[in-house]
């Protein structure tokens, strides 16, 4: 029996049917990972034995048909970014070597109760700073498409796993694109979803105003039961929305007809890769043959969406690791110090690469007295004319579609030494962010052999609808359904 | 040349809520001898570890701006205030920078050396997480991170006082709002309230603000007081002696009694302030101040007022009781429960009963004595039943047991007269010294009872057993 690929909705029919046990779905995963992760280095840690134990429960749960959700006994893994009880937690940063949380995350905490089988933590650029997997302190991940491209970033382990079977999900975390940007690379679906439907407690955070915790699934169906599961209000994240979580597979199937779909025009201007342009104008005449009414949409301050993005990132980035200091976790370093402070300085200047160090240093400076005004201040005020924008565009439309990327998967070590160049891969992804709304990326062809992904972006809490359109395009198309050759 | 000193002053004052600021860990950090037990991710900075803001510390920010005479600020907004420091586990403070809880108040102060009231004006109430505890030893300093994450009022006022009495003044009337205000109990020794003051001097007369400097961590009345002198004479001789006075931030040594400078203007922290974005802003609606404004407890000078009008007490009198809440209201209660005079009870609740609390160092909240029991006395006390010695006695002994007064007076035997032949005596003197009373008891006026029962007492100076006393009294009363 082929287990590779099998979507979380397949597998639960197969665990509930009794075809396979949660131990033989597990294990055959783990197998995949033994064979083929040495080649992708999707996964900076696997937790075998936990795994292994979890199907176990899992598949008591199954016999007993007591409590069965629709992971019970699903094998998934965990970008590094997110804490795992007494299961190392990296963030692909030398600082946090050695470091093993104390306590779960709540997507975490609640994929467990679930019955879910974790099977370790992947890799990731180091603390969510990168789109190429490149910047992991540890190794690079290797795209399944092309093992000589980069798999997208920075959930970039999380998005290979899924797309090679080496998971069957993962949750990833998107700050700007790092969830839809590898997604579309590795030809899977990601899922950006409104900032503060899913609890961020437990995840080590980058931008605390941007962070959202997301599913990275093989199609539109399974993200929509993964989001079922971690979505909702906790007391733990005082930013979590308390709004109620709907059925989000009660809208899948339903026609999509009449609904209108906004193109934004600044999306189509110069800089995208021609054969990235040709499949997206597909996909677009797909949703117009499924009855979608095609409007013109325009988000005016788009070109000011990378720098407002960078400017509160770096500010709060830089806040945000603070708390890595060598002196209670993870990595210290180990010379002779005068005082604790020079310890400090040390551990962090050993600890952290290049990009986090960069980006550090750029957040300190935008902060600073006499600068914050013209920086932080003149971003959090543009920021508002981004949220403006969409706003004004889903009066138009209901929701817009735009590539993920400009360009496909690029190869390693193409853009490393030019920041700027890799910055500017994130162009359609990050004002989604600062504006806080939800966006979907999905699979919609191929360019010179290597996956488009497109992406739909919604109004705030409108994961539904973004389910509900993401899901009548799987339905008409195959692209989804093609999986890398390495497998 | 005559110099004016101009000081304000900074009160950091823990808020005594159950919970730290922003987790669930128990804030009662002072009573431990155990380091680092009332921890958690949150509180210790751990990776992924967010705060979530604890509303009873913005209730009681709200009260005390409020008492204070503050704007509430509608739109309450937590601010990273970033700097390097072992006993900050996030490498930030949440704190409030902006958009403080209050502002634009004032506090009357009377000091006791002119009876005009003078006003300081406050310049802000804002709330943040107190830091973890250091210790330095020789070799190494320890991390206690029980106190990390506590909340901490910090009360800012502009710079006007003008002599270290003010200072006092202002200082100890904040600690006792806190108090009334049930913020915390002012126990300086714990730290549970700190000072920094900042301090300039200029020629008289003059309406310009000189440079100042910044004295940080006065931890008692004492030494700020000595600090501050110090200050205003350093300054005064540098200027007497054509120096400049440079901007920079002071310590204060204790043994030395002298300040030292810890960092110049140039040093100063840039703390990159910006605001939290793990906290929503607060918004604190008029439905909220008015539900808070709705548990203000009568503050000190209201209450002062009241007891002069109520109880004509001196300024003085009223003063010495309010200083502390609990006496206060102490003295309210006992004298609703007693029918002796106002100035019976004040005296004895400022003398002897003050004394014994003194004397045993007893907390306020602790005082084993009640007001029915303390009422009880003194009732004995004015009706004569018991003398001023006793009544000394039996507050001794009520501080001691625990117990109420008429168990005492029964227990010790407070000389009491139970032998029936004597009481029997006692009575028919008593009977025959008053035919007139017998009379009209007899004829129908039984309230003339008590009339007797309290003849027999003052004749026994309250020693006599009263239940021997009531049956012997009402044979006799009979017989005749």
């Amino acid at each position: 029996m082929e287990l590779s690929n099998l979507s979380v909705r397949k597998a639960h029919e197969m665990l509930v049917n009794k075809q396979i046990s949660s131990v033989e779905l597990t294990s055959a995963v783990l197998e995949n990972i033994r064979r083929l992760d040495p080649k992708i280095k999707a996964y900076l840690t696997v937790t075998e034995t936990h795994a292994l134990e979890q199907a176990l429960k899992a598949d008591i749960r199954l016999n007993a048909k007591e409590n069965i959700t629709p992971l019970t006994g699903i094998p998934y893994a965990l970008k590094d970014c997110l804490s795992t009880r007494g299961i190392r937690t990296t963030c692909g940063s030398k600082i946090l070597d050695g470091y093993v949380p104390q306590f779960n995350a709540t997507v975490v905490e609640e994929l467990d109760k679930s019955g879910a089988v974790l099977l370790g933590k992947n890799n990731m650029d180091e603390f969510g700073m990168g789109s190429s997997c490149e910047n992991s302190a540890f190794f690079n991940t290797h795209n399944p498409w092309k093992l000589d491209r980069v798999p997208g970033g920075s959930s970039g382990g999380s998005a290979a796993s899924v797309a090679s079977g080496l998971s069957l999900f993962a949750l990833g975390e998107d700050t700007g694109g790092s969830i839809r940007m590898p997604a579309g690379f590795c030809n899977i679906v990601g899922l950006k979803p409104t900032y503060g439907r899913v609890s961020r407690y437990g995840h080590i955070g980058l931008v605390s105003s941007f962070d959202c915790i997301g599913p990275l699934t093989q199609d539109v169906y399974d993200c929509a039961l993964v989001l079922q599961t971690i979505a909702g209000k906790d007391s733990m994240d005082g930013t979590s929305l308390p709004a109620s979580v709907p059925a989000y597979t009660s809208s899948l199937g339903k026609s999509i007809k009449g609904l209108r779909l906004g193109i934004p025009e600044e999306y189509f201007q110069a800089g995208m890769d021609e054969g990235v342009e040709i499949t997206i104008q597909e996909a677009i005449r797909v949703y117009e043959k499924l009855g979608m009414q095609i409007c013109e949409v325009s988000l005016p301050h788009t070109q000011a969406a990378l720098p407002v993005y960078y400017l509160i990132l770096f500010a709060e980035a830089s806040a945000n690791l603070a708390r890595f200091d060598g002196t209670r976790f993870g990595y210290s370093s180990n010379h002779n110090f005068e005082n604790v402070v020079d310890l400090l300085i040390q551990s962090r200047q050993e600890g952290f690469g290049e990009e986090v160090k960069r980006r550090i240093m750029l957040g300190t400076y935008v902060l600073s007295s006499g600068y914050y005004d013209a920086y932080y201040l003149k971003a959090q005020k543009v920021r508002t004319l981004i949220i403006e924008d969409f706003k004004s565009a889903f009066e138009i439309c209901d929701v817009i579609l735009a590539p993920t990327c400009p360009t496909t998967a690029f190869k390693i070590g193409e853009k490393k030494q030019d920041p700027l160049t890799m910055y500017l891969s994130d162009i359609y992804v990050v004002a989604t962010n600062p504006a806080g709304v939800p966006a979907l990326s999905l699979p919609c062809g191929f360019s010179e052999g290597l996956p488009v992904g497109m992406q739909l972006i919604g109004n705030h809490l409108s994961e539904e609808l973004l389910f509900q359109i993401g899901y009548a395009y799987q339905a008409e198309t195959e692209w989804h359904k093609i999986h890398p050759p390495i497998i | 040349m005559k110099f004016e000193p101009v000081i304000g002053l900074e009160i950091h004052a823990e808020i005594q809520t159950h919970t730290k600021m922003f987790c669930g860990c128990n804030a009662d950090h002072t009573s431990l001898s155990d380091p680092n037990i009332l921890i958690c991710p949150v509180c210790t900075g751990l990776p992924g570890a967010m705060p979530v803001l604890n509303k009873k510390a913005v209730d009681l920010s709200i009260l005390v701006g409020l008492a204070l005479n503050c704007n509430i600020n509608k739109t309450n907004i937590f601010a990273r205030k970033n700097y390097f420091y072992p006993d900050l586990p996030k490498g930030y403070q949440i704190s409030q920078y902006d958009m403080p809880v209050a502002s634009n108040g004032w506090l009357d102060i009377l000091e006791d050396s002119m009876e005009s009231k003078q006003r300081v004006r406050i310049r802000r109430v804002h709330l943040e997480e107190d830091t973890a505890k250091l210790t330095h030893h020789e070799n190494y300093s320890l991390i206690d991170f029980n106190r990390a994450g506590v909340p901490l009022l910090e009360i800012v006022s502009e710079p006007d006082m003008h002599s270290v009495e003010a200072v006092l003044s202002y200082a100890n009337k904040i600690k006792t709002y806190l108090r009334y205000l049930g913020v915390n109990s002012g126990d300086m020794e714990k730290g549970i309230l700190r000072f920094e003051a900042n301090i300039s001097v200029r020629p008289y007369g003059c309406q310009e603000l000189y440079t100042r400097t910044e004295i940080k961590n006065l931890n008692s009345f004492r030494s700020m007081a000595q600090a501050i002198n110090y200050e205003i004479d350093r300054q005064i001789n540098c200027y007497d002696n054509g120096e400049t006075i440079p901007q920079e931030t002071l310590g204060w040594d204790e043994l030395k009694g002298k300040t030292y400078s810890q960092r110049g203007k140039e040093e100063a922290h840039d703390y990159r302030y910006f605001p939290e974005p793990d906290i929503p802003p607060v918004q604190i609606d008029r439905s909220w101040v008015e539900m808070i404004s709705s548990h203000m407890p009568e503050l000190p000078d209201a209450k002062n007022q009241r007891f002069i009008d109520q109880y004509g007490l001196s300024i003085q009198e009223t003063r010495s009781l309010t200083s502390e809440k609990d006496i206060a209201d102490f003295f309210e209660r006992t004298a609703l429960l007693s029918s002796s005079p106002v100035r019976t009870i004040y005296n004895w609740l400022m003398g002897d009963f003050t004394r014994q609390i003194n004397e045993r160092k007893i907390n306020y909240q602790a005082i084993p004595v009640t007001p029915e029991n303390f009422a009880q006395l003194l009732d004995l006390f004015s009706s004569k039943v018991i003398n001023d010695f006793t009544t000394k006695e039996i507050l001794i002994e009520m501080f001691n047991s625990n117990k109420n007064v008429l168990d005492i007076v029964s227990e010790k035997g407070l000389h009491q007269i139970s032998d029936a032949d004597i009481l029997a005596g006692i009575i028919e003197r008593i009977l025959s010294e008053n035919p007139g009373q017998v009379k009209q008891y007899q004829a129908g006026k039984e309230s003339l009872y008590q009339w007797f029962m309290g003849q027999v007492s003052r004749e026994t100076k309250g020693k006599s057993d009263p239940q021997v006393v009531q049956r012997l009294l009402t044979e006799k009363l009979k017989v005749q």
